[in-house]
């Protein structure tokens, strides 16, 4: 058996920021995402930067695990820099490569918007560093708990939703398991033309499904005989609550979004 | 006498109107507190009887009363409440992300509130022996540990009669021994009627009273002990019959006076011991 399956990349630990309010956590990150776009000097982005970076030392998270975790995303930041500095054309020309103009405006608007695009990123990874799928589960759902009155079904959304996140380690088991016994009739996964290997995923997918199929049904049966008559007057074992440790979180938080609009105008 | 707990009244069943029938014309009884087994080889109709005894399906003919009401779509959900039951694949059961929140998830479904909830997980996870494994995710469980955690979630609802559908049939041997263990404790420890369905006729020895089901019909009632006497003629329905069994039935061709029916190693033991004493 494969015990080395994590689920999204979840890093245990029991910093702060793992045991805020997940749904703290989630309003912490929309403002922070919204007003990242307010910061317009240095010494405001200085600000936003050392927030995001403060917390990232606060979880424990190895600085380079993170740094790792996001190498496809480096070719964008990457990429937006060197685009700032072709396309603008403001302030004076600093150099000139092979008769290529380098201004000034171009090399601070880049370094900005790249500094942005970072920002947003890892802050948001933040979140699924520190919090375990399920509780993201339980805060969306109880976010989107005041669309229950136009009949949105959130219960229902939620609950779909963590029984997926329940399968997903046995569908790999399963997955793998299927594998090796198409392999053991001679399937060949790895080798040969891109055809034959898309071709070879069939003996893989439909077995697959068939189970799945057998699951959902199964499980069906066993909710029901469970008691399972949809959301109406369900308890919950899994329970969020703000605890004053949330509420300063958020002050302080809120006190560096004050700061990042005051320095502003500096 | 004991309470009648479960009642089939000339039950008759099939899955489609032009499908054979699975259930002919099944009358039997269940008391309180009391541990009966169902037998019977596969195609038999002794999962249909679980899933008839919840609810899960509906008989075509005859009445099913379960504690003094009738199975049908008025009383199904009060049923459930103290029908509990355990079905054979431990991984399509398991509904939570940890053992903590799948035995939690029954007593959600009933609107128990949130203490108790903690208090009563506490207590069941004692009862099956799985008080470490409070926080572990199914995928790290083995299957017999699956099926304890599946049993916790039905106690957790405090059912008056615990069905297990073949629980054990996809297990190693060293789960399925932990399972028959954890149920014959619980049955001891506490008044709840208990109702095993198996194949496996090692897996009756335990109870009181063994249902022996052969094509949809009632082959036979007995206690475990008369079963086994009938060796050949369970053989002929397509049960297996346990190695001690057979080996009892051989010493006494071979002229060895075993006077009980022994039901396992230690009673065979038992007999053959104390065999020269007798005389």
């Amino acid at each position: 058996m494969n015990n080395a399956i994590i689920i999204g990349q979840y890093v245990p630990g029991n910093s702060l920021v793992h045991r805020l309010d997940p749904r703290m956590k989630i309003t912490i990150i929309f403002l922070f995402v919204i007003f990242v776009f307010f910061a317009n000097n240095v010494l405001s982005y200085s600000i936003l930067t050392s927030f995001a970076i403060i917390t990232t030392a606060i979880t424990k998270i190895p600085f380079r695990f993170i740094l790792k975790g996001l190498t496809p995303v480096w070719f964008l930041i990457i990429f937006t820099f060197l685009l700032h500095l072709i396309v603008t054309k403001e302030g004076i020309i600093l150099f000139d490569i092979l008769g290529f103009k380098v201004y000034s405006g171009a090399l601070i608007q880049g370094f900005a918007i790249s500094l942005r695009f970072f920002l947003l990123i890892l802050i948001t990874s933040l979140l699924t560093l520190t919090t375990t799928p399920i509780e993201i589960t339980d805060a969306i759902e109880d976010i989107l708990h005041p669309l229950k009155k136009i009949k949105f079904p959130v219960h229902e959304l939620a609950l779909m939703m963590s029984i997926s996140l329940r399968f997903i380690p046995t569908l790999l088991q399963e997955t793998d398991k299927i594998s090796k016994a198409q392999a053991s009739r001679g399937v060949d996964f790895r080798t040969g033309p891109i055809r034959d290997r898309i071709k070879a995923v069939v003996p893989l997918l439909v077995p697959l499904f068939v189970s799945a199929f057998k699951r959902a049904e199964e499980l069906a049966m066993a909710m029901e005989a469970r008691g399972y008559q949809g959301g109406e007057g369900r308890t919950k074992l899994r329970e969020l609550k703000i605890r004053k440790l949330d509420i300063y979180v958020f002050l302080v938080f809120l006190l560096v979004i004050a700061g990042m609009f005051y320095t502003r105008n500096y | 006498m004991r309470e009648k707990f479960i009642e089939f009244r000339n039950v008759s069943f099939r899955y489609g109107d032009n499908e054979p029938w699975v259930l002919k014309n099944v009358s039997f009884d269940i008391y309180k507190d009391e541990w009966v087994a169902i037998i019977g080889h596969n195609g038999s109709g002794k999962s249909t009887i679980a899933k008839l005894m919840n609810g899960l399906l509906y008989p075509q003919e005859g009445e099913i009363i379960i504690n003094g009401l009738p199975v049908n779509d008025k009383h199904v959900w009060e049923i459930r409440k103290f029908v509990g039951m355990v079905f054979q694949n431990p991984d399509n059961q398991f509904v939570g992300t940890t053992v903590q929140d799948d035995v939690a998830f029954g007593m959600e479904n009933r609107g128990v509130p949130r203490e108790e909830m903690i208090l009563r997980i506490e207590e069941v996870l004692k009862a099956v022996r799985m008080e470490e494994y409070r926080l572990t995710e199914p995928h790290r469980l083995s299957g017999g540990q699956k099926q304890r955690a599946a049993i916790a979630g039905v106690l957790a609802i405090k059912p008056e009669v615990l069905i297990l559908d073949e629980a054990t049939a996809m297990l190693d041997p060293r789960g399925r021994k932990e399972i028959m263990q954890t149920v014959a404790e619980i049955q001891q420890q506490s008044e709840i009627s208990l109702i095993t369905i198996t194949h496996d006729l090692q897996e009756v020895v335990k109870a009181e009273r063994v249902i022996v089901m052969n094509n949809g019909k009632v082959w036979d009632e007995a206690k475990p002990r008369e079963i086994f006497a009938k060796k050949d003629e369970l053989r002929k329905i397509g049960l297996d019959v346990p190695f001690v069994a057979v080996l009892a039935d051989e010493l006494i061709q071979n002229g060895i006076m075993i006077k009980n029916e022994p039901l396992d190693h230690d009673e065979i033991l038992e007999e053959l011991w104390t065999l020269h004493s007798k005389m």
